[in-house]
């Protein structure tokens, strides 16, 4: 088919430009460092700590809302109710709400003399200014992921499944434990790795909500752009080729698990997977 | 979805199941989002459209169109062109392609803002070049705007690409066989019938643009009245605790975002009728 | 002896009865105390569409008899609405006395085999066929003896360990028909159950179901739109129309006294056979 050179003379343009030569970049300013220097960045304390909050908060997140997401996605699929319209529409709002707004909100609410932060206070709970701040803002962001992997296939489930279980003797219960849930494990994992990617890398939720203490509820993100502030151009660089070493695994992962054949319970669909 | 109450959870299972998914819902989203619009009038409506008029305000609202106006075309030539190259072609390093395209999902706001810094930066792999020949890139315009089509190029890519992959090869070569060229093909039977994903991708994209924070805060600056998108501004009356101003303007991009979603739901309508025509 | 009269005896529940039987049925297994059908009166709408029109059926014990009919003509709605699958506006269903109307899919005891096979496609071929007996609790080695005999029986003894996605239409339906016999129901119900399979493979598997029926034992209904399907798998053909019983009966009654012109038209004289 014609249009192949146009195209991917385009494509490759703009990826060269965009892409490539930036990371090049990144790649040639923190090879500038030497490996000793590289190392003591990346193990030093405040950066060992970052990297504990950002990835625990990002986990701690992603299973949240992992069963969240399956539970919205189940009454979003199986049940109706006055609302359900309005509902569906807004479980997208953290993908088009800007993360700044989010940060602001957040806090607004989770402060301790916010309408949900003061109760939490009153249990001698620290909500905003602290990891569990961290941990909100992410839940918030990830929240439409699995939500979004899980829905079309709950949809296409095939109704005889369950109908076959059923006559075998099978409880609601186990029923959905050992029919249900097998089914949905692909999308679900899908769903639960890319709200834990997109968690890893949010900046602008979090850095509102959780005070930015060095070493307490600082994010790699932050940590970073700490550094460039202060012109530690190659220690920033170096950070930041850890926590893409990690993106790209994660990619690499999300990428099999997209690509991997769905069982025949269903059509084949593709899968919508914004950020 | 049948309705099969032999098959069904008993009623309380269900209220309980779907009173769970409200009160998560409730505490993570409505709660936050109401918060925006009780603070920003809590003034009074004069004070609110005070602060989304002054200024540093508007030079932001400015800013932010621009950036997007500017980034959003071209990610949009960008998304045609990828979609066509991957979904009717064969060649080597289509996978590379498509994990390129997925790139910014995996990569922080930050580091994508970074990587800039670090190639037109001051100390940057092409930074004195830049200031011998007195050009601004970062801590400027072309800077953001660079910044904002970074993080944003995968969207309408990655809407396309399911939409004209769904249909197949033989449309176009059936046009292709009647006599058309490929750009005839294109326009005439590929786009028409991805006319809802290209919506899609482009009101996404778009929402991003306006949105975006992390990576334009890296690369601006925060000039203020100059390098500050809507986002950003909001950040600076945050910090210096003008709350009632902060949510004020808050509450444009919370606008935007319900306009999104709306946009959303209409295409999702619209394309669920056009199946049901044909 | 039924579950009714077993429970009431022994003072213990439906469920608990069941699972009696079971281990009585487990020592000898495949020989039935066939159960008889009878549906009184049977009514059921979708909306404005009448699917059943008060209908009634007799199926006696350890029978194997056929819905047949062109589509919409009900015999889906009859075989899911004895399976519990849909529940019925109006009418009863009874096995033997038991009158089941009102009871919920898991504890009628019926066996259920789908077009589309319906198997547990993250389960192997031995853990779907042992699925009714896993969740019942039945201890490891029963499970294990029942699930292998079936698979005998069914021809597919070489095949526990795969998955369903690595079987042929053909024996992901005799896998299906495994799993629905594995908890030994009392009653076997079977929805086009060739429907989704070439025509070869589909003459196979009826003439192999008739002799499994001979062996099995257990009151069987199955629903077809396939004329030599009916007759040839099953004692007696019920054709239905418009959610009506228009006749019951075998081939010959049906071509040489059609109690009705749908009757006369619908049913074709048997081909001729040339082969010589």
């Amino acid at each position: 088919m014609p249009g192949l050179s146009l195209s991917l003379g385009i494509v490759f343009t703009w990826v060269g430009l965009i892409v490539v030569i930036p990371l090049a970049a990144l790649v040639v300013m923190s090879a500038s460092l030497d490996a000793g220097t590289f190392f003591d960045t990346v193990t030093s304390d405040r950066a060992i700590a970052a990297f504990g909050l950002s990835f625990g908060a990002a986990l701690v997140a992603a299973v949240v809302n992992l069963v969240f997401g399956l539970l919205l996605a189940w009454v979003l699929v199986r049940y109706s109710f006055p609302g359900k319209k309005l509902l569906d529409a807004f479980v997208d709002m953290p993908f088009a709400l800007p993360t700044a707004v989010a940060g602001i909100a957040l806090t607004a609410a989770f402060a301790p003399n916010g309408l949900l932060g003061g109760p939490l206070a009153d249990l001698g709970i620290k909500a905003a200014y602290s990891r569990l701040g961290v941990v909100i803002a992410l839940i918030f962001i990830g929240m439409p992921f699995v939500v979004r992997t899980v829905h079309p296939v709950l949809q296409e489930l095939q109704p005889e499944l369950e109908e076959a279980a059923a006559t075998l003797g099978a409880t609601r219960r186990q029923t959905f434990m050992r029919v249900i849930l097998p089914a949905l494990r692909p999308a679900l994992l899908t769903g639960f790795a890319l709200a834990f990617a997109r968690g890893l890398g949010e900046y602008g939720s979090v850095v509102f909500i959780s005070a930015n203490l060095p070493h307490k509820t600082e994010i790699v993100p932050l940590l970073i752009y700490t550094k460039l502030e202060q012109f530690h151009y190659a220690e920033a660089a170096a950070l930041a080729v850890v926590m893409l070493v990690f993106s790209f695994i994660l990619l690499f992962v999300l990428q099999r698990l997209q690509k991997r054949r769905r069982p025949s319970v269903m059509r084949n669909r593709p899968t919508e997977a914004t950020a | 979805m049948n309705h099969r109450p032999a098959l069904a959870e008993t009623p309380l299972a269900r209220y309980a199941l779907i009173g769970g998914a409200l009160t998560f819902l409730t505490v993570f989203l409505f709660i936050p989002l109401g918060l925006v619009f009780v603070t920003a009038f809590k003034d009074g409506v004069d004070v609110y459209l005070a602060s989304i008029t002054e200024p540093d305000a508007l030079a932001a609202i400015q800013l932010t169109l621009i950036v997007t106006l500017i980034a959003v075309p071209l990610n949009i030539v960008f998304g045609l062109a990828a979609a066509w190259a991957v979904t009717k072609h064969d060649f080597r390093g289509k996978g590379i392609l498509l994990a390129v395209i997925d790139l910014p999902f995996a990569v922080s706001p930050v580091i994508s803002g970074m990587v800039f810094i670090l190639l037109f930066g001051a100390s940057g792999v092409i930074g004195p070049f830049l200031a011998d020949n007195d050009i601004k890139i970062v801590f400027a315009l072309p800077g953001i705007v660079l910044a904002t089509i970074f993080v944003t190029f995968p969207y309408v890519a990655r809407e396309l690409i399911p939409a004209m992959e769904a249909r197949g090869r033989e449309p176009e070569l059936a046009a292709l066989t009647l006599g058309a060229t490929g750009m005839q093909a294109f326009r005439l039977v590929t786009l028409p019938n991805v006319r809802w994903a290209l919506m899609h991708g482009i009101i996404l994209c778009t929402a991003r643009a306006i949105g975006e924070f992390g990576a334009v805060s890296v690369v601006s600056g925060h000039i203020r009245g100059e390098t500050n998108t809507v986002p950003l501004h909001i950040e600076i009356l945050y910090n210096e605790y003008q709350f009632t101003a902060a949510f004020a303007v808050a509450t444009l991009l919370v606008f935007v975002a319900i306009l999104t979603l709306a946009l959303k739901s209409f295409i999702a309508w619209r394309e669920s009728q056009r199946k049901v025509v044909a | 002896m039924n579950l009714s009269k077993l429970g009431t005896l022994l003072g213990v529940s439906h469920a608990q009865a069941g699972l009696l039987r079971e281990s009585i049925d487990a020592a000898q297994p495949l020989v039935d105390t066939a159960t008889a059908i009878r549906v009184t009166n049977l009514s059921k709408s979708f909306g404005d569409f009448k699917a059943l029109d008060e209908v009634s059926l007799e199926v006696r014990p350890g029978e194997l008899i056929a819905l047949l009919g062109p589509s919409g003509s009900g015999k889906t709605t009859l075989l899911r609405s004895i399976a519990g699958i849909e529940v019925a506006d109006g009418g009863h269903i009874f096995f033997g006395d038991d009158d089941v109307t009102n009871r919920p899919i898991r504890l009628r005891d019926v066996g259920f085999v789908f077009q589309h096979y319906a198997l547990f496609e993250h389960l192997t071929v031995f853990e779907n066929v042992a699925f009714g007996l896993t969740i019942r609790k039945r201890p490891k080695d029963e499970i294990t003896a029942r699930v292998r005999h079936l698979l005998a029986k069914v021809e597919l003894s070489d095949l526990e360990r795969r998955f369903p996605r690595e079987l042929s239409g053909g024996q992901k339906q005799r896998v299906a028909l495994a799993r629905a016999l594995a908890p030994n129901p009392r009653v076997l119900l079977l929805d086009e159950p060739f429907g989704a399979l070439d025509a070869r493979v589909r003459k196979g598997l009826r003439a192999w179901l008739r002799k499994l029926h001979e062996e099995v034992h257990v009151t069987s209904i199955l629903v077809t739109h396939d004329q030599d399907e009916a007759f040839e798998c099953a004692d007696r053909v019920v054709v239905m129309h418009k959610g009506k019983i228009e006749q019951v009966g075998t081939r010959d009654t049906l071509t040489m006294s059609p109690a009705s012109p749908f009757v006369r038209e619908f049913i074709e004289a048997p081909a001729p056979d040339f082969t010589i």
